[in-house]
C-alpha cells in the first residue's frame, strides 16, 4: 500500500510541487493550506510522514508539530519542515517541538524525494 | 520543472499581493497590530520562497529584503513607519512589475530595484547596526555524493542515539540503512544498556551500535546519513583504514588497541590482562569490563580492516594472474563426477555429525563441526564451477526470433535481461526446448500481425522480451509479449467441451490462464508449422516440473502475456523439508514450501469429510499422504500439514511429523522404478536410511486428475 504523506503549506504553488513530485514516486499525498487544516485532517486519517511550513495563518509550522505530536497516531512519525536559510533559530525551535528534520527552500524535487526516502524509507 | 509551476507561483503571487496591498493600507492606521505585521511578514515570505524554488531569482532576491524588515518589525526590533509603509507599498508595485514582466528582457526598472533595496538597508541600517549575514549552507541530503578517492576507506562509526529518538519521529534502523547503501557494512548493536524487560521504557531507545563501513563514499557523505540526528546523538566517525599505506598489508590493530581506541577499556586495565595470557576477549568479558558485545565488535571491525587489506593484494594477485590467462578447460563429465563425490561427501558428513552428536564427546563434535563447514565450503565452490551465465542461451533466441518472425510476416523485436544469471549447466540444457516452445507460442500465438496491432493502437513491431533475475535459492525467467494475450472465453469453452473443467465451475482468470497448461489444450484455430500441435504447454510444463521449477501464466486481453519459470539454481544438491509418516521419512522440496500448520482430530472432523483446512480464513485443500501411499499405523492425534505452492495454487500435505530442513543430495531411483509416480528422487539420511523425494507437483495433479474424474462419473 502507498504511503501517505501530508503537505502543509500556504503556498499552493509549493504544495502542487511537492504533492506532483511525491506522487510521481508513488506516494499518496494530502494536502492542508494551514496548520488548523493540517492538525484537522490528522485527527480524521492515519498519515505516515508530514512535510510542513514553518510560516502559516491560523496555526504556523511549529504549532502544528506540537499538535501532531500529541496526538497518539503521530507521535512517531516523520515530521520534515521547511525552513529558509535565515531562520536557524526557527529551525531550534522546530527540531525542539519535535520535527525530524528539514529541507532548505529553495529544494530540488531530487533533495525532497531524497529526504522522504532518508526518514520513511 | 520551473515552468510547471510557474504559473500557481505567478496566481499566487499576484492574490499575495493583492492581500498585501489592503494589509499596508490598515497597518498605515494600525501600526501595532501583530495580526497585521504577520500577514504582511507572511506574503512576503511566501514569495520570496516560492519565487525561490520554480526560478524567480530576482524576485526573491528582492523580496528578500522587504521580508528581512519585516522580520525585524515582528520581533519588536523596529516599529512602522510612514516612511516604511511608502517604501513597502513601492516594493509591492515593483514585485508586481517583475511578474507582469517574467521573460520579457529589461522590462522593469533595474534603478529602481536598487533605489527601493538601498531604502530598505537605511531602514534596517538605522535601528540596527549590521543585520547578521544570511548563513546560506544547504545540507545535502542526498548521500549522492561524488566518491572522493577511487580508493577505498574503512570508517568505524559509533552512533548512540539519543534515549527519546524516537519522539522525534526518527527511526534509527533508517540510518543504519543508509550506511549499508555506502558500501560494505558490518554494523554491531550494542546491547548493554537494554535494561530488564519490567523497567524497559519502550518508548526509548537503549540501543546504540558499533559499525564498520568500508566505502568510496566522502566522510562528508557519512556525516550527510546523520544530519538530521547529528546534535541529539553521539556519533563518532574515524578513519581506520584509507588505503595509503597498502605496504602495511597484513598489519592490523589488536583488539585491545581497538577497544581501547574507541574508549570502551583503559590501556592500563588491559596490561593487566594481557599478563595472564589467555585469551584477551574471554577474559576481559569473564572479568566484566567489556561485554560479549563489544569483544564481538572490535573483533568484526579487525576482521573488515584485514579483509580489505587482504582483498586488495589479491587484486593485485588476480590482475597479474589474468594476465597470464587464468581459465582452464575442463570435460565436463569430470565437473559432473566431482559434484557427485561432494554429494557422497556431503551425505557421510550428516551422518558424521549425527553420530558425533549421540556420543557427547566435546573433541568428536568440534571436528565434526569444522568438517561440516568445510563441506559446505567444497559444495558451494563445486556448484559454483558447474554455472554458466544463461546468455549463451538467449542469443540463440534471438536467431529463432528473427527467422520465425519473418516467416509468419510479423516485426517483432527480441529484448533480454539478466543474460548474466548463472544457472547450473545441466538446467540450462533442459530448459532449451521448453523456452523454444514459449517463444515461438509468444511470436505465432502472442504477437499479432503489423496490421492488427495498428489497428488496436499499438506499435507496428511487437516486442518479446525474455528476462532473468536470482531470487533466493532459484532463478525466475519471464517471458513476456505485448500480443493480444488470452482469450479466455476461448479457453475456458474449449476446457468445457475436452471434458477438462465442469460448466459449472466457477475459476478466477488466473485459474484459466493455468488451463493451457493441461495435457491435450491447443486453441489455436489451426495448425501452423511453427506451433498449434496441441502438445504444447503440458511439455513445457512438465519439462519445468521435471526440473523442480514452476510455471505460471498471467495473461491480460489485449496487452499481452507473461509466463514467469521459477528454477532452482542447481539439480544436485537442494534444501528440503524432512517429514515423518510412521517409520518412513520423506522430504519436500524447501523451495516450495510455504508453511506448517497442525491438523487436529477436531479439525478433520470440523471439515465434514472433505480434505479442506482452514488457514487464516482461507481454505486450503490437503492430500493425505498415509491414506495415498497406504501406510499402515495408528495416527497421532495432532499431524502436520505441510503447506505447498505449486503454480499459484496452495496445496497441503499431511505428515505425521515434520522433522526439520534437509540439505538433500539427490539420488535417482534407477531404471527399475522409472515409471514410479510421486517420487522424484531418494536421498540417504545421516543414519544411513533412504528417504524418497516426494514429486509434489505431480502428486498434486494425479489428485486433480482423480477429483476430475470422480466428478465426471457423478
Amino acid at each position: 500500500m502507498a504511503k501517505v504523506i501530508m503537505t502543509a503549506d500556504d503556498s499552493a504553488s509549493i504544495r502542487q510541487m511537492v504533492t506532483f513530485t511525491l506522487r510521481q514516486s508513488g506516494y499518496e499525498v494530502v494536502q492542508a493550506v494551514d496548520g488548523r487544516d493540517a492538525l484537522q485532517q490528522l485527527g480524521g486519517r492515519q498519515v505516515d510522514m508530514l512535510i510542513t511550513d514553518l510560516n502559516m495563518p491560523n496555526l504556523d509550522g511549529i504549532g502544528l508539530i506540537k499538535g501532531a505530536r500529541a496526538l497518539p497516531a503521530c507521535r512517531f512519525i516523520p515530521i520534515i519542515m521547511l525552513t529558509t536559510e535565515s531562520q536557524d533559530s526557527r529551525k531550534q525551535e522546530g527540531k525542539a517541538a519535535g520535527a525530524t528534520g528539514w529541507i532548505v527552500k529553495p529544494f530540488k524535487p531530487e533533495q525532497l524525494l531524497a529526504v522522504v526516502k532518508k526518514v520513511l524509507g | 520543472m520551473d515552468n510547471q509551476y510557474a504559473d500557481t507561483f505567478k496566481e499566487e503571487a499576484y492574490e499575495l499581493l493583492a492581500e498585501l496591498e489592503s494589509s499596508l493600507l490598515e497597518l498605515e492606521d494600525r501600526p501595532h497590530d501583530p495580526e497585521l505585521i504577520g500577514r504582511v511578514f507572511r506574503a512576503m515570505h511566501t514569495i520570496k520562497g516560492s519565487g525561490a524554488m520554480f526560478g524567480f531569482d530576482d524576485i526573491a532576491a528582492f523580496t528578500h529584503q522587504v521580508e528581512t524588515a519585516f522580520d525585524q518589525v515582528r520581533n519588536g526590533k523596529l516599529t512602522v513607519s510612514r516612511q516604511m509603509i511608502d517604501l513597502t507599498l513601492a516594493a509591492r508595485d515593483q514585485i508586481k512589475a517583475m511578474l507582469d514582466g517574467v521573460g520579457q528582457e529589461g522590462s522593469t526598472d533595474a534603478a529602481v530595484t536598487a533605489q527601493l533595496i538601498a531604502g530598505f538597508k537605511e531602514l534596517l541600517n538605522e535601528e540596527q547596526a549590521a543585520v547578521p549575514p544570511a548563513e546560506t549552507a544547504m545540507p545535502q541530503p542526498a548521500p549522492a555524493a561524488a566518491p572522493a578517492d577511487e580508493n577505498l576507506a574503512t570508517y568505524r562509526i559509533r552512533f548512540r542515539p539519543a534515549r527519546n529518538i524516537f519522539a522525534s519521529g526518527t527511526n534509527p534502523v533508517m540510518l543504519l540503512n543508509e550506511l549499508r547503501q555506502l558500501g560494505s557494512c558490518r554494523i554491531v548493536a550494542q546491547l548493554r544498556d537494554v535494561p530488564r524487560l519490567g523497567e524497559l521504557d519502550p518508548e526509548s531507545c537503549h540501543i546504540f551500535w558499533d559499525v564498520i563501513l568500508t566505502t568510496a563514499a566522502s566522510l562528508d557523505a557519512i556525516k550527510d546519513v546523520f544530519i538530521f540526528v547529528e546534535d541529539a546523538c553521539e556519533i563518532r566517525i574515524e578513519t581506520l583504514d584509507n588505503g595509503a599505506n597498502p605496504d602495511g598489508g597484513e598489519t592490523h590493530k589488536k583488539l585491545g588497541e581497538i577497544l581501547v581506541e574507541r574508549g570502551d577499556i583503559a590501556a592500563s586495565d588491559i596490561e593487566a590482562v594481557l599478563a595472564a595470557q589467555k585469551r584477551l576477549g574471554e577474559m576481559l568479558v569473564e572479568k566484566g569490563m567489556v561485554t560479549p558485545t563489544q569483544v564481538h565488535s572490535a573483533l568484526l571491525e579487525q576482521q573488515q580492516v584485514k579483509e580489505v587489506r587482504r582483498e586488495r593484494i589479491q587484486q593485485e594477485e588476480r590482475s597479474r594472474a589474468q594476465e597470464a590467462g587464468a581459465s582452464i578447460r575442463v570435460p565436463a563429465e569430470k565437473l559432473d563426477v566431482l559434484v557427485n563425490l561432494v554429494g557422497e561427501l556431503v551425505t557421510i558428513q550428516a551422518r558424521m555429525t549425527q553420530t558425533a552428536a549421540g556420543r557427547d564427546d566435546a573433541e568428536l563434535i568440534s571436528i565434526a563441526e569444522e568438517v561440516e563447514r568445510l563441506t559446505a565450503e567444497l559444495r558451494d565452490n563445486a556448484l559454483n564451477i558447474r554455472m554458466l551465465p544463461i546468455g549463451t542461451t538467449f542469443n540463440k533466441f534471438k536467431r529463432l526470433v528473427r527467422d520465425l518472425s519473418g516467416e509468419l510476416g510479423k516485426e517483432i523485436e527480441m529484448v533480454t535481461e539478466g543474460a548474466e544469471t548463472e544457472l547450473d549447466k545441466t538446467v540450462i540444457e533442459r530448459l532449451n526446448d521448453p523456452l523454444v516452445h514459449l517463444i515461438r507460442n509468444c511470436i505465432d500465438h502472442g504477437i499479432e500481425k503489423p496490421e492488427a496491432r495498428e489497428a488496436a493502437g499499438k506499435p507496428r513491431q511487437g516486442i518479446v522480451r525474455l528476462a532473468a533475475v536470482h531470487s533466493g535459492d532459484s532463478v525466475m525467467l519471464t517471458i513476456e509479449d505485448d500480443g493480444a494475450g488470452l482469450d479466455r472465453e476461448a479457453i475456458l469453452a474449449k476446457a468445457v467441451e475436452k471434458g477438462m473443467v465442469a460448466l459449472t465451475t466457477e475459476l478466477t482468470d488466473q485459474e484459466i490462464d493455468n488451463l493451457i497448461f493441461a495435457p491435450g489444450f491447443s486453441t489455436a484455430s489451426k495448425v501452423t508449422s511453427v506451433s498449434g500441435r496441441g502438445v504444447g504447454m503440458d511439455v513445457v510444463k512438465r519439462a519445468i516440473d521435471a526440473l523442480r521449477g514452476s510455471i505460471a501464466i498471467n495473461g491480460r486481453p489485449g496487452l499481452g502475456t507473461v509466463i514467469s519459470i521459477r528454477i532452482p539454481l542447481t539439480m544436485a544438491i537442494i534444501e528440503s523439508l524432512l517429514v515423518q509418516i510412521g517409520a518412513d521419512r520423506f522430504l519436500i522440496p524447501l523451495s516450495l514450501v510455504d508453511e506448517c500448520i497442525e491438523l487436529t482430530r477436531a479439525d478433520v472432523a470440523a471439515a465434514h469429510g472433505r480434505n479442506m483446512a482452514t488457514v487464516r480464513d482461507h481454505l486450503v485443500p490437503y492430500i493425505p499422504l498415509r491414506r495415498k501411499f497406504a501406510i499402515a499405523g495408528t495416527v497421532p492425534d495432532i499431524e502436520q500439514v505441510v503447506i505447498t505452492e505449486v503454480n499459484g495454487a496452495r496445496v497441503g500435505f499431511v505428515v505425521d511429523r515434520v522433522i526439520g530442513e534437509h540439505q538433500t543430495v539427490i539420488k535417482s531411483l534407477g531404471r527399475a522404478f522409472k515409471n514410479v509416480e510421486s517420487i522424484s528422487g531418494a536421498t540417504i539420511l545421516g543414519d544411513g536410511s533412504v528417504a524418497l523425494i516426494l514429486d509434489i507437483p505431480q502428486l498434486v495433479r494425479s489428485v486433480e486428475v482423480g477429483e476430475c474424474a470422480a466428478l465426471n462419473t457423478q
